[in-house]
């Protein structure tokens, strides 16, 4: 559905309405996923792997299953045989099969009446493992003499040759580089690492589940997308998605961890065998060894700019890895890395890698914000080399409308000269800097997404609104929802309840990742107002007896269309709603489409950074996030999505990494040496909201969740490099690392 | 099992527990309380904050056992009846929350300080909070939420 | 099955201790010792909790120094306008372990004997020169604050024994002390490195130090070269290089998911000469 040039003037959108679920939330009263209990429920523990890589020679389960208290105990077994594809590798996460492949992988669980009994039982079942040799590096894991994960699972288009570790291959561009570079004045290239991340959510993964024998279950749990917990969880036990009801709870926290399915399947296996429900909540432990974090990557990028600051090529080479199964976004790295820019020759190439380490997950804008960690230091030293600013050098060769992007498609209407516009006119960009302090800039660049999307909004007979999404709300999106309901209605926003809805009672949603909710579900939402609406106004017409054409909605009311129509009074959404049972019946309005024109985001960041030159500790001491947000609807909530993701990635520019040992353990599986930003690292973070309408929505919503995380890393990288004086090649710029930058230059 | 007499949140309470259970699981399990959260288990995320005789604690580096004789507060004692607490209020005012599994923590943490640092500066709200974790918001609005209530809080007074 | 046991007397927690054949914990704050349980590293047989004994929660003064009970929370010290003016480094060490919900329970004695390397508070105590009372089944004995951790998670504490007050000795005049370590964030973190610095000045010239360092070895070292550098100097450049350079020389760390030899090392120098710094401004005030 296009962008609707007709709604320009606002009531409710753009403005900032307490949230619906805000009073259960500030009182504790919220459910989240470990909220919830049942009479008779039992606990669920997972034993996990302590090895790297081994295989499960025998797994002894008799003392456990003595102990008091225990009622089941379940291992690979206990799921269906013969899955083949992503759910057998789905399968294969969830429950380990002949072999562990990484620190933390499940290998067997049991429930029992406590917390401390399933734990006890836990530790009593006795694995036997023949330990075989790991790899976690990224280079290491596509060396000749690496241990292979596993055979054959390379994805067609993967070359012939190489590792089996070697699973996916990536290769996009136009234009001829070489003869691109040919023509530069400067050509740089430099080789970049990053570390794993976490997406940190502080709630950890927690469900609760039933099923019985007859193969109906019932799930409650902390997810990004219940209608694909049902249909993972449908498949791994061998029922049908439709007799999987899953609700989704109030939500901790994702940023995409929580698109991944890992214990809801095991909680309803013990729940089947046990006959009573069973809860299994995640330690953070667990979180950090077992759920999704992000690809570690390396990366060779390679610019060439003219002294005007025009780039006449660019390659980049990404090397994602993934953990134990294929899937790392490199072909996502790969193609966000120079989309922001408008190039004549431009090659990309990305490989997905598979190590000992837990299967990568979606982490907001999955791969892009280290190809711009990559991307915008190297344009950094071409400006510094060129003696050039670097917004004017963005800014020149930007993308624009028109523009054949990176990555192949040709860009609609986007706002990244705006975005860089706003950062340049910024008093941020212009204000004097500290004695030892740098100043970092980058874009960044997401796709965003639409995806299989249903909304349902119904009307009660005393003219209030009930409004069905299948998104689960990770960020506030029931109080946009209800802003757009609300704005086509013309009812009061306080009128309308939107309920998150289960997977029993509304059609297919995807899950809440894309940055699409806002997107999608808000299309959606203005599509089944308008259904409404259309319904309503049938209501009128009949009443008056004149064509429901004639018959118009403003102001929350139907109304004739003008004085051919006739005159009649004009009718309340509530009028109306009160006689609807005899007028014809219940009125609902759906929608049900898979949107496709998400639009996509860019944005600029401005950052100051201050290095301790004797500790190389870093402070942030200023941070600006300019956007584009194409409308937004709750501009709290949008300035919240730019303000996380730049916190979130300070710290992945700083300070977080997953660190595992020579014997390929998780060294730091916690909040205490994984060290995401704490209030006190922190700064207050300045936003501003560029809107230049996506022409894929009605009124112009572009996703704004994901892009927010993609240019701090280069900006902090930048910032610092400036500090310092010396180009941060490597995540996190820890402070032993800025030390050592610092000794080697003298 | 251990038999256990306390008051939470002004009621006095009794129950039975583990000699290795937190006071976090005895809130949560034992007793309903499912404002406090796990968010870590280990005192590094705050999530599970409360007081003990005015004291602010993390729930679960405290054994439930610990609790005889105390008086615990949580979340669900900071609103009188159907009134919102000033903090609970500037906090949905600001859009001091995004998914909310930190707000209950936050909360119980900022009223601990605003009742002894009735005029706190930006630095020491942070540093305060320091031990509360937010993924979501980067802090910001929690800040301003927080700043905002003890202003009105000292005008009230 | 863990036992949880929560004494009156002194002579009671000793009593339980000793008859215990098993493991056994004594809980104060209980900060590291339940991070211990939840993790599963673990779980003694019988937990000893030493907060109902009367007088844990006192501060005293005793001789012109001060003693501190063994279930005096960092919280508390801190809200002790005298001891914090006598020794702003002990407890601005004991304030800054963890968060502000971990000072609502975390103790001097709960660091010292838990003999962590990287204890915020115990080089602060080793710089005051805290002299620790331990009861035991033979009867009250005394003990340096170095001379507690042996080892990582090791003490020289005997079985049945345990500490019940830590006493700060009198600060007399013209003294300052201060603790300073490196941590990645702002909050939160376990130190990197740890060094402290208490010292008396007369007429600007330093007449006594003592200089402890955190994390760079396997327990707290008292650094004797380190004091020697600074100790007749007025902390002019000379003497803070040599005090650098005698700290560096002194660390001996491991690389680790923490930090590297080489950050530490040199770190160790840099927080010596700040802290110093800092105690010198204090003691001249």
């Amino acid at each position: 559905m296009a962008l609707d040039g007709s709604k320009s003037e606002f009531k409710l959108v753009g403005t900032r309405p307490l949230r619906p679920d805000g009073i259960d939330k500030v009182t504790g009263r919220a459910k989240f996923g470990a909220d919830a209990y049942a009479a008779g429920m039992l606990h669920g523990a997972i034993v996990r792997s302590p090895h790297a890589h081994a295989k499960i020679v025998k797994i002894d389960t008799t003392k456990a299953e003595a102990m008091k208290g225990v009622k089941a105990v379940v291992t690979r077994a206990d799921f269906i045989d013969g899955l083949k594809g992503e759910m057998w590798n789905v399968l294969e996460n969830v429950m380990a099969g002949d072999k562990a492949l990484y620190d933390g992988h499940a290998v067997a669980a049991v429930c029992a009446t406590s917390t401390l009994a399933a734990r006890d039982a836990a530790k009593a079942i006795e694995v036997t493992y023949e330990i075989l040799p790991h790899v976690t590096d990224v280079d290491k894991a596509m060396a000749k003499d690496a241990p292979v994960i596993r055979e054959g699972a390379a994805a067609p288009g993967t070359p012939e040759g190489m590792h089996p570790n070697v699973v996916g291959y990536h290769e996009s561009g136009h234009g001829d580089v070489d003869k691109g570079f040919a023509e530069a004045d400067l050509v740089i290239e430099e080789t970049f690492r990053t570390e794993a991340t976490h997406q940190g959510y502080i709630e950890p993964h927690a469900c609760l589940a039933t099923m019985g024998n007859d193969g109906k279950g019932e799930v409650w749990c902390c997810t990004q997308g219940h209608f694909h917990v049902a249909k993972v969880c449908a498949a791994l036990l061998g029922t049908d998605a439709s007799q999987i009801r899953v609700t989704a709870s109030e939500i901790g926290g994702g940023f995409g961890g929580k698109t991944a399915v890992f214990i809801e399947p095991v909680a309803l296996a013990l729940a089947k065998k046990a006959n009573r429900p069973v809860k299994v909540v995640m330690s953070r432990s667990e979180v950090f060894r077992a759920t999704g974090p992000t690809s570690s990557t390396s990366m060779d990028v390679k610019i060439g700019m003219k002294k005007d600051g025009t780039i006449t090529a660019a390659s980049g080479v990404f090397r994602l890895q993934g953990g134990a199964f294929p899937g790392a976004p490199a072909s996502f790295t790969a193609m966000c890395a120079f989309a922001p820019y408008a190039l004549e020759n431009v090659k990309q190439i990305g490989w997905d890698v598979m190590s000992n380490r837990p299967k990568q997950a979606a982490y907001r804008a999955p791969g892009s914000p280290m190809a711009a960690f990559a991307v915008e230091s190297v344009i950094d030293d071409l400006c510094k080399g060129l003696d050039l600013d670097p917004i004017d050098v963005r800014l020149k060769n930007a993308s624009r409308q028109g523009t054949k992007a990176s990555y192949g498609v040709t860009f609609d209407r986007i706002g990244l000269v705006e975005t860089l516009e706003e950062a340049k006119a910024h008093p941020h960009y212009s204000a004097p800097l500290a004695e030892g302090a740098g100043r970092g800039i980058s874009c960044g660049f997401w796709f965003n997404h639409g995806g299989e999307t249903a909304v349902s909004l119904a009307l009660a007979e005393d003219g209030t609104v009930s409004l069905s999404v299948g998104t689960p709300d990770i960020g506030g999106s029931r109080a946009s929802m209800g802003q757009m309901a609300a704005e086509e209605l013309g009812i009061p926003y306080e009128k309308i309840r939107t309920t998150i809805a289960d997977t029993a009672t509304l059609g297919y949603n995807e899950i809440s990742h894309g940055s699409r909710v806002t997107y999608a579900s808000g299309l959606a939402t203005i599509e089944a107002a308008r259904d409404t609406i259309r319904k309503l106004c049938a209501r009128a017409a009949a009443k008056w007896k004149i064509d429901p054409e004639a018959v118009v909605w403003e102001d929350g009311c139907a109304k004739p269309s003008g004085p051919n129509a006739g005159e009649f009074e004009p009718m309340t959404l509530a009028k109306i709603a009160s006689s609807m049972g005899r007028t014809g019946g219940p009125i609902v309005g759906h929608y049900e489409a898979t949107p496709e024109g998400a639009g996509v985001s860019f944005a600029t960041h401005i950052v100051d950074a201050e290095v301790d030159r004797e500790t190389g500790s870093t402070r942030v001491t200023r941070y600006t996030v300019i956007q584009d947000a194409g409308k937004a609807i709750h501009p709290s909530y949008v300035e919240g999505q730019f303000q996380g993701g730049a916190a979130q990635g300070i710290g992945w520019a700083l300070n977080e990494e997953y660190i595992y040992g020579e014997d390929g353990r998780l060294q730091n599986a916690g909040f205490l040496d994984y060290r995401i930003p704490v209030a006190s690292d922190l700064p207050m973070i300045d936003t501003v909201i560029v809107e230049v309408p996506n022409p894929g929505h009605p009124y112009g919503v572009r996703g704004v969740g994901e892009t927010s995380i993609c240019p701090p890393l280069a900006a902090i990288a930048n910032a610092v490099s400036n500090a310092v004086g010396i180009r941060m090649t490597e995540l996190p710029i820890s402070p032993p690392r800025i030390l050592a930058a610092l000794d080697g230059a003298k | 099992m251990i038999h256990v007499n306390t008051k939470i949140n002004g009621d006095e309470t009794e129950f039975l527990c583990d000699p290795r259970e937190t006071m976090l699981d005895v809130l949560r399990d034992k007793l309903a309380l499912t404002g406090a959260k796990e968010g870590c288990g280990t005192g590094d995320c705050g999530a599970c904050s409360i007081t003990v005789d005015g004291r602010l604690v993390c729930a679960c580096l405290m054994l439930g056992a610990e609790a005889d004789g105390r008086e615990i507060g949580t979340v669900e004692g900071i609103a009188t009846g159907e009134k919102l607490h000033v903090l609970q209020q500037k906090f949905l005012e600001h859009a001091a929350l995004q998914c909310g599994i930190c707000t209950p923590g936050i909360l119980v943490a900022t009223k601990a300080l605003l009742e002894k640092h009735p005029d706190p500066t930006e630095t020491q709200v942070r540093y305060w909070l320091a031990g509360n974790l937010c993924r979501c918001t980067g802090y910001d609005k929690i800040i301003r939420a927080v700043m905002d209530a003890a202003k009105d809080m000292r005008e009230a007074a | 099955m863990m036992r949880f046991e929560a004494p009156d007397s002194f002579e009671g927690a000793v009593a339980l201790l000793a008859a215990e054949g098993g493991t056994t914990r004594v809980l104060a704050g209980g900060t590291d010792v339940l991070v211990q349980l939840r993790s599963d590293m673990f779980t003694p047989d019988l937990m000893v909790d030493i907060k109902r004994i009367p007088g844990v929660h006192d501060v005293t003064a005793e001789g012109g120094g001060w003693r501190v009970g063994a279930a005096v929370s960092g919280a508390e010290l801190n809200e002790h306008p005298e001891v914090k003016k006598d020794w702003p480094g002990v407890c601005e060490a004991l304030d800054l372990i963890g968060s502000t919900q971990v000072q609502g329970r975390a103790t001097l004695t709960g660091n010292l004997c838990n003999a962590s390397p990287a204890a915020d508070s115990v080089p602060a105590m080793i710089a005051a020169g805290a002299v620790v009372t331990i009861a035991g089944p033979d009867g009250e004995r005394e003990a340096k604050a170095e001379d507690i951790a042996t080892g990582p998670g090791k003490t020289s504490l005997k079985l049945g024994e345990l500490v019940t007050s830590v006493f700060l000795p009198a600060r007399g005049t013209g003294g300052g002390d201060c603790y300073l370590r490196f941590i990645p964030r702002t909050e939160m973190d376990i130190a990197v490195v740890g060094a402290a610095v208490s010292m008396t000045v007369e007429g600007g010239k330093i007449t006594a130090a003592r200089v402890s360092l955190g994390a760079v070895a396997p327990t707290a070292l008292l650094v004797e070269d380190a004091a020697t550098a600074i100790i007749g100097s007025s902390l002019d450049e000379a003497a803070l290089t040599a005090l650098g350079e005698a700290a560096s020389a002194a660390a001996n760390p491991i690389s680790d998911k923490r930090g590297t030899v080489a950050f530490r090392t040199k770190v160790a120098g840099v927080l010596a000469q700040r802290a110093a710094k800092t105690a010198y401004e204090r003691a001249i005030k």
